[in-house]
């Protein structure tokens, strides 16, 4: 127990790293909402070699810091939607097994913009929901793809790290 | 990365594509030039497109008259019967909802489909 509260503060600090080092680089496509999702690296690798109530864990802390850090109540509330309906999708898509670690990241990925569109949606007229969803979807999914991959490398590493991790931490 | 993944992938950029083909033709259906519509008494007499550049004479069965000239992309009222000319000499028109309006001649010239006005120019408008 106390190595995985270890490792979900290092998990947990990474995420909120990633989160700023992102909020440092926006990418500008000329619609808002377009990012790689580095945060959501770690979230699936959480995800993968934790379980899902870690995850679940970690990404609300994340969200929480970085909306209180470099963040406003607003970007928090999208965060929060875009990040839970995400995970929601992903535990779901994990326990599916059609797809693997990147089809499950791709899914993250879209269904984190799907999350913030909704929310947006609520806020403001639906209008322009229309035209945003189409690039948001492609968007989601290239991220989803990239980060996909870098996070089934990370898992196959990681994994067995942990697990061995958690069986000494058992013994002792 | 697994042959289910690449087939996910591909379905979403699909459906992303359908959809933003569907909101191109959407908007090119239901966004229309911006048009001067002249109404007497509130009835529709006619509509002219604020790209054409064109004069227009509205007459009625009493003799009293307005011409409305488009031009530039801009309404204004040229000429009229009316003893006061308010209609005369107010500023040409081209913004979303702004109107010309001669009372004594019961006519109404309104834009319908501009461009939105800003929040100052609204307040100078109106």
């Amino acid at each position: 127990m106390a190595r995985r509260t270890a490792y979900l503060g290092m998990f947990t600090a990474l995420a909120f790293v990633f989160s700023y080092i992102e909020s440092l680089l926006p990418i500008n496509l000329g619609i808002p909402g377009i990012k790689l999702g580095l945060a959501n690296l770690v979230v699936i690798v959480a995800l993968y070699t934790m379980g899902v109530s870690w995850a679940f864990a970690l990404s609300l802390v994340r969200i929480l810091l970085a909306g209180l850090t470099f963040g406003n109540p607003a970007s928090m509330i999208y965060s929060f939607a875009g990040g839970m309906l995400s995970l929601a999708i992903m535990v779901l898509a994990k326990k599916w097994k059609v797809f693997s670690v990147t089809g499950v990241s791709v899914l993250g990925g879209v269904f984190h913009n799907i999350g913030q569109i909704l929310v947006a949606a609520l806020v403001v007229e639906t209008a322009g929901l229309l035209f945003y969803l189409p690039v948001l979807i492609v968007s989601g999914t290239v991220a989803g793809v990239l980060i996909g991959i870098l996070a089934s490398i990370l898992i196959r590493h990681l994994n067995k790290m942990i697990k061995e991790g958690q069986n000494v931490g058992k013994e002792t | 990365m697994k042959k289910n993944d690449v087939i996910l992938a591909a379905a979403l950029i699909g459906i992303a594509l359908a959809a933003f083909g569907g909101a191109a033709l959407y908007s090119q259906l239901t966004t229309k030039e911006p048009e001067a519509v002249v109404r007497l008494d509130g009835e529709e007499k006619g509509r002219y497109p604020l790209s054409e550049d064109t004069t227009v004479e509205i007459r009625q069965e009493d003799g009293s008259y307005n011409i409305l000239r488009v031009e530039s992309g801009k309404a204004r009222i040229l000429k009229a019967s009316c003893p006061d000319k308010v209609c005369v000499s107010h500023r040409p028109i081209s913004r979303q909802g702004e109107s010309l309006i001669c009372l004594p001649n019961r006519l109404a010239v309104e834009i319908e489909n501009g461009a939105e006005s800003g929040i100052d120019a609204s307040v100078l408008s109106r």
